[in-house]
């Protein structure tokens, strides 16, 4: 129990020393300041703009948004059609068909939006081509787009020009996925994942029966699917699979790599719009949720499966059902927690398995979608919960409310409402309906309050763009992968249309100067506002769903 | 699209770069890379035996039955590498209790001498991959006994094998430790025809 504590306690320091400094270099790429390293990276981007016939001239905000959307889109299309032509396009060694065009649909949308929902298997439901040139690709593609969209949103409410789509997503491929994807995938395969385009091997095993083994470009696969916050697998149980996480060091750089990019972004912010305390104020909010959260989990997946302890088998490992040996307890809460408040979606336990209350912790972080959140779209609403504690705090003592030194007005206000009640209303919506038909309640496998859960989890997890599922859910058919595929789309790209809007609304106005009455958004005082907003607007919405899942199943296992 | 200065076309070559340069030349620069440093590894971790002939690989777990050798853990899939998964059992599932209850009961029929206080949780749970290659240390010492009987190696010996072949949390915390199921079981047959 203490070894496994200090375990998580050193994996967050590790963690924590090596974000400051990463976000820091990231400001340094968007604010195209020159690099030593130009010299390798102007002429990969040259050679990106060159392909594409693209200039990179300052856009304004709605062109920037139309960019984007358009880009995506047309992404989406040619994915699609690579995955329902995969049976006749080459490098398909285990010859698999076309996918069928729900399933199609929805995984090029998953994908697209940084979701990563599979509701097919790794093994069995893509070509060796559709793995790299459709789900890697868009691996890229994704966190690119997503970085790219909060930078401009940084840019936007720091006052100052909100840049070009294209320029920021290509810098964000070349100068930040591309290096850092590389160094990892290497280091991964020497920690021993499989990284061959010689899929199949057939062992006879000691006991005379015949295994296939699956190998594959694995390694260079991880790298980009923790990194871009993706977390779909090369495998259908994801980090799971030996040959996806083999020991505890891939899964101590996986964690790390999940929050690199999404909990560095505060410190990009501070030095991005000159005030580095107002984004230390976010971090240290962000991350006392994230360890009040990982404490609880941690104390009740060490209790085990009470039901299960009353056999008298030996239990002080926690509880194991759904666990790997080699990563242990410990360190399987606590990428369950990194993988839902980074929405990353990768897992290496299985999340229907999780005991109730750290079941429920990793439903909340997808529900609040803000504890750091995905890269990009995460940081986002980050800055979407804190004008809104502004507005409430002003509010409170009869002010407008200011943000950086720029009122925060009725028009503001509205796009903000509109983004913040969107979530919600997709998640509880949604699965109001899941449940109410049986397209949706007969998917449900596991059977009393855990399956209103299930449907809790699928649209959480499609909705804040995350991926991991309580993958007991039957959701492989058509009204799944419809209705996902809809929460998917509009989750990822409402938000980010609403909030350039307020970046283009606050872009030109007037800097107020701060007097003795202004509210300070950079000190302790604010990040205790920012943490009781996010709890009182952001979890009691879902509280009700909360009680009559995780909550009931807690108190039918004692 | 003109007044927002670009067009279709463009995105369209645009996913294209992206595609290559991401989806293609990425991957296959890093597996040329990792093939040639780290061979090993990069062709799966795979075990032979003496005549050259694959035999599994150390990161895949196998299923064993004979009493004579190391069992591993559950697995619905029956350690089938083709795929991978487990049954997402929610710990207020009933077939959950039931399977556990099963399995406790098989294994102190196999394991006459062992009480079950001493059979760790890991040994009658489905692992997250249905391919788990470990077992805990605890497990495979609950195991000993039957394991001595059945191969006429003495328990120290394999006390012993079980120390060598248990892969330790990586830098002394992170992780836990496990012992590989499939390669103690090598070592006994090594140890039974000498």
């Amino acid at each position: 129990m203490v070894i496994a504590f200090l375990s998580v306690i050193f994996t967050l320091l590790i963690v924590g020393v090596t974000l400051k400094p990463f976000g820091l270099y990231m400001a340094h790429v968007f604010e195209n300041h020159p690099t030593k390293l130009d010299k390798v990276f102007l002429p990969v981007e040259k050679l990106f703009y060159k392909i594409a016939g693209l200039k990179t001239e300052q856009q304004t905000w709605r062109s920037y948004v139309m960019a984007l959307l358009l880009t995506n889109t047309v992404m989406i299309l040619i994915v699609y059609a690579i995955f329902r032509l995969q049976g006749i396009l080459p490098l398909n060694p285990t010859e698999i068909t076309g996918m069928d065009p729900t399933l199609a649909f929805n995984t090029a949308i998953s994908f697209m939006t940084n979701t990563n929902l599979q509701h097919y298997s790794g093994e069995s439901g893509l070509s060796l081509l559709s793995q790299m040139i459709g789900i890697l690709f868009m691996m890229f593609a994704a966190p690119a787009t997503a970085l790219a969209v909060a930078i401009a949103f940084i840019r936007g409410i720091g006052g100052k020009p909100i840049g070009n789509f294209f320029q920021d997503f290509v810098r964000a491929i070349v100068r930040v996925l591309l290096p850092v994807s590389i160094l990892f995938g290497v280091i991964f395969i020497a920690l021993g994942m499989p990284q061959t385009l010689h899929t199949i091997i057939t062992a006879n095993t000691l006991s005379g029966e015949e295994q296939t083994i699956l190998r594959g470009p694995v390694g260079s696969f991880l790298s980009i699917k923790e990194f871009g916050n993706n977390g779909g697998g090369f495998y259908g149980v994801n980090s799971a699979h030996p040959f996806e996480n083999p020991n505890g060091l891939t899964n101590l750089l996986q964690i790390l790599l999940m929050f690199l990019l999404p909990a560095s972004l505060p410190f990009t912010y501070g030095k991005m719009v000159g005030n580095k305390k107002q984004g230390n104020v976010l971090f240290a909010s962000m991350a006392t949720i994230f360890v009040l959260f990982l404490t609880i989990s941690m104390i009740s997946e060490f209790q085990g499966n009470p039901v299960l302890n009353e056999t008298g088998i030996e239990h002080s490992e926690g509880s194991m059902e759904g666990k790997e040996v080699r990563l242990g307890t410990a360190q399987s809460t606590l990428y369950a927690l990194t993988t839902t408040a980074s929405e990353t979606g990768a897992v290496n336990t299985m999340h229907d398995t999780l005991t109730p209350i750290t079941g429920m912790l990793a439903l909340g972080n997808m529900m609040l979608n803000t504890v750091f959140g995905g890269v990009g779209a995460g940081f986002m609403n980050i800055l979407m919960y804190a004008m809104i504690a502004v507005f409430i705090a002003g509010l409170m003592v009869g002010r407008t409310p200011e943000f950086l030194g720029k009122k925060i007005e009725g028009k503001e206000m509205k796009l903000l409402a509109l983004t913040l009640l969107i979530h919600p209303f997709l998640i509880l919506g949604a699965s109001a309906f899941a449940l109410f038909t049986p397209l949706g309640s007969d998917g449900i496998s596991n059977p009393g309050f855990h399956g209103l859960s299930q449907v809790f989890y699928e649209y959480a997890s499609s909705a804040g763009n995350n991926g991991s599922g309580f993958e007991g859910l039957g959701d492989a058919t058509p009204f799944w992968n419809i209705s996902t595929g809809i929460v998917m789309y509009i989750g990822r790209y409402f938000s980010m249309v609403t909030l350039l809007a307020v970046a283009g609304s606050l872009v030109s106005k007037k800097v107020v100067p701060t007097t003795k009455g202004s509210f300070r958004t950079d000190q302790p005082l604010f990040g205790g506002i920012l943490v009781g907003t996010i709890f009182i607007v952001g979890a009691l919405t879902f509280f009700p769903g909360l009680v009559l899942g995780p909550v009931a199943e807690y108190l039918t296992l004692k | 699209m003109k007044k927002h200065g670009f067009s279709i076309w463009n995105l369209m070559r645009l996913s294209l770069g992206v595609m290559v340069i991401c989806g293609l030349l990425y991957p296959l620069a890093v597996t040329a890379v990792g093939q040639g440093l780290f061979n090993k590894q990069a062709d799966g971790s795979l075990v032979y035996n003496s005549e050259g002939k694959v035999i599994g690989s150390e990161l895949i777990g196998q299923s064993f039955d004979e009493p004579g050798y190391f069992h591993s853990r559950v697995s619905s899939i029956n350690y089938d590498a083709a795929g991978s998964g487990s049954p997402n059992y929610a710990p207020s599932n009933p077939n959950l209790i039931e399977r556990t209850i099963q399995d406790t009961e098989r294994w102190s029929e196999q394991n006459p001498e062992v009480s079950i206080e001493d059979l760790p949780n890991d040994l009658v749970t489905n692992s997250a991959s249905g391919l788990d290659p470990h077992i805990s240390p605890e497990a495979a010492l609950s195991q000993v006994p039957r394991v001595a009987e059945f191969t006429g190696i003495n328990e120290k010996t394999l006390e012993n094998l079980i120390e060598t072949h248990t892969q330790e949390p990586s830098m002394g915390i992170f992780g836990s430790p496990g012992v590989n199921v499939l390669m103690l079981n090598l070592a006994i047959d090594e140890k039974r025809t000498p």
